[in-house]
């Protein structure tokens, strides 16, 4: 699914030069839930915008669905990112003058998908992240939530085989997290879509299969989840009345 | 990404923010309704003059009297070298249509118990011919009259309003001029004031010999205007004109003229050229307000593109390359300037409209002035919409996500 090898980044700063990656060799094989943990500055982002086809390493090749994307010009590589990769960010960056539905829409436009298409591709998202009745809502009517689900509704709706999620539940409360990170189990087992996730909380990242630990640039520990927590059953087991508003 | 998409989005991000894209606008509306009332105004004024010009005549050559302008005036001004048989020898010349003379002088006329003071001018019927002059009723005199030196008179509309208010039709009756009786035969329509401002319909047509003869008893004539086939046979015939002139009057070497050839043609030309460089600089000051208006819509484009980095950064991140990014605010810049454009059209016609009500002159809104100013507007989108769009297309993903308002 998706191979680095050897991936270095180094960030030339004038006089002084930052090294961010410093050989980085990954394999992540097809409907695997990947975590990266790791202390800021360890190069997480760095290298989850690599994976992303937002950044070019310095040196080294990354084969994403066996293709050398390290060596595809600006162009190819926002093509890349519109049909093979889909993103969930900490802030959900969504536009806040757009309708839900524009929103989710949004990928599908530079995919050049026909008008028709485009509002039943955004239907059939918005109703799998449970939004179907948000369609003409805006964002800022919404709790942060709803906003995450929305924009989990906009990654899947061009079919990527990779969802890769930056920090998604960083900005909600626990309850929320968990129901996020349960959307986002539930399309990695039913979809089949291969996740990648960069967390810094611990707990979150015990809900996927497979842990990996960055350090100065380096992967320092890369372990399988031995005992993968379901969110859908930890979500079940919350009383209600403990419910803090989201 | 297609045209209509780009086209969708930009509109949306105008109606985002309709106060600020309205008065973004408004620099274009107002660059552009100013182009158009400026020309407008400037093309009216000059269409007036050079229609005041050519109702005096066309091809029109004026033979004066006495020296030219640079030479010493004969005492009094009343000069008296030309002669109505210096009109008939100049009628002879090649490529000459119609010649007339004319000899004017003030009078009192009278009509039942009606007086006006006004002028008449004595001429040949060709006259009529040259001036392009019809009558609204009768008929001007004919070349009968000029050889019998009858006492009979056409009238211009003035004198006409002021000797019969009481609507007789005045064809046929009898005035009197300068205590003379004249049947009157015709009525000239109404022409407009001339360049001078002067009314040139308050003036009475007799032929020339009754007013050399009968009223003033002179044989000389003030001026003659001579018409010639064509533009290009001005020239041609009035150097004829002159050595004819000079033969006659028995001028050589040394004398100067006692006579001056004027070309209306070349006055006309130097008068356009003149409101033609009027014209130009009103629409000049109208576009430096098109192109602040272009600055004002950089300077919104360059705020819009700093306040939607994150959603520019998203854009790519979902799948924009920078050729829709930048298609995007270049798209939204141009619409900006095309809707501020069609208003500014809009405006700039009615504005002229009222204008040319209120100044009593013609305006005149052209095609190519609104597409001049369409065509500006659009160039001035993409002009000055480039740059931020440029800029906006520039940006990198990573950075523009992380960006804080």
């Amino acid at each position: 699914m998706l191979k680095l090898e050897n991936i270095r980044k180094v960030y030339d700063m004038g006089e002084t030069q930052v090294y961010a990656l410093r050989g980085i060799d990954l394999t992540v094989t097809q409907g695997e839930m990947v975590a990266i943990m790791g202390s800021s500055g360890s190069g997480k982002s760095t290298l989850l915008n690599i994976i992303g086809c937002l950044d070019k390493p310095t040196e080294g090749a990354y084969y994403l669905d066996g293709d050398n994307v390290s060596e595809l010009d600006k162009n190819r590589l926002a093509a890349v990112r519109n049909k093979k990769i889909g993103f969930v960010f900490q802030g959900f960056n969504l536009l806040g003058r757009m309708t839900v539905q524009a929103n989710v829409q949004l990928p599908m436009l530079y995919a050049g998908v026909e008008k028709k298409d485009m509002s039943a591709r955004a239907k059939e998202a918005l109703n799998w992240v449970g939004l179907s009745k948000y369609l003409s809502h805006y964002p800022n009517q919404m709790s942060g939530g709803q906003q995450q689900r929305v924009a989990i509704a906009r990654a899947l709706v061009n079919n990527p085989s990779l969802l890769l999620a930056d920090e998604p539940t960083g900005a909600l409360d626990s309850k929320t997290s968990i129901e996020i990170v349960s959307v986002i189990q539930q399309l990695n087992k039913e979809k089949g879509i291969t996740v990648v996730m960069v967390t810094h909380e611990k707990d979150i990242s015990q809900y996927c299969r497979r842990l990996v630990n960055l350090r100065d640039g380096r992967i320092t520990d890369d372990t399988p989840v031995l005992h993968q927590r379901n969110a859908a059953e930890d979500l079940a087991a919350i009383p209600a009345e403990t419910e803090v508003g989201a | 990404m297609n045209l209509a998409n780009n086209f969708e989005v930009a509109v949306n991000g105008i109606k985002a923010n309709k106060l600020r894209s309205s008065l973004t606008m408004l620099g274009i509306i107002i660059g552009v309704s100013a182009v158009i009332i400026m020309i407008s105004v400037g093309q009216g004024a000059s269409k007036k003059i050079s229609d005041q010009i050519s109702s005096m005549g066309s091809n029109l050559l004026m033979v004066f009297a006495g020296a030219g302008q640079g030479a010493v005036r004969g005492a009094g001004g009343n000069v008296n070298t030309l002669t109505v048989e210096d009109a008939y020898a100049i009628a002879e010349l090649d490529k000459v249509v119609n010649v007339a003379p004319e000899l004017s002088s003030s009078a009192t006329v009278a009509y039942a118990s009606q007086t006006w003071t006004t002028q008449f001018n004595g001429t040949t019927p060709e006259y009529q011919m040259i001036k392009d002059w019809p009558t609204s009723s009768g008929s001007f005199f004919t070349e009968d009259d000029v050889k019998g030196a009858t006492p009979v008179a056409v009238l211009g509309k003035t004198v006409v309003d002021n000797l019969y208010s009481d609507g007789t039709d005045p064809v046929g009756t009898t005035i009197r001029i300068n205590k003379l009786s004249f049947t009157v035969v015709g009525v000239l329509k109404s022409k407009s004031a001339s360049i001078g401002g002067q009314d040139q319909d308050d003036v009475i047509y007799i032929p020339i010999t009754t007013a050399q003869r009968r009223m003033l008893g002179v044989n000389y004539v003030r001026l003659i205007n001579v018409q010639t086939d064509a533009p290009e046979s001005m020239s041609y015939v009035q150097s004829n004109i002159e050595s004819l002139l000079r033969e006659r009057h028995r001028l050589t070497g040394v004398n100067s003229d006692d006579f001056n050839v004027r070309n209306l043609t070349s006055l006309l030309e130097t008068v356009e050229n003149t409101s033609a460089v009027l014209t130009l600089f009103l629409a000049g000051v109208a576009a430096i307000s098109l192109l602040v208006g272009g600055i004002g819509i950089m300077n919104i484009m360059l705020v819009s593109v700093t306040e939607r980095t994150r959603e520019i950064g998203l854009r790519m991140a979902v799948g924009a390359t920078e050729s829709d990014i930048r298609n995007q605010f270049l798209v939204e810049a141009l619409v900006l300037c095309l809707v501020g454009g069609l208003a500014g059209i809009l405006i700039g016609i009615s504005g002229s409209k009222i204008i040319s009500k209120f100044a009593g002159w013609q305006t005149t809104v052209t095609i190519s002035s609104i597409l001049l100013s369409t065509g500006f507007s659009a160039a001035i989108g993409i002009f000055f919409g480039y740059y931020p769009a440029k800029k906006a297309a520039g940006l990198d993903p990573i950075e523009a996500l992380r960006f804080e308002k």
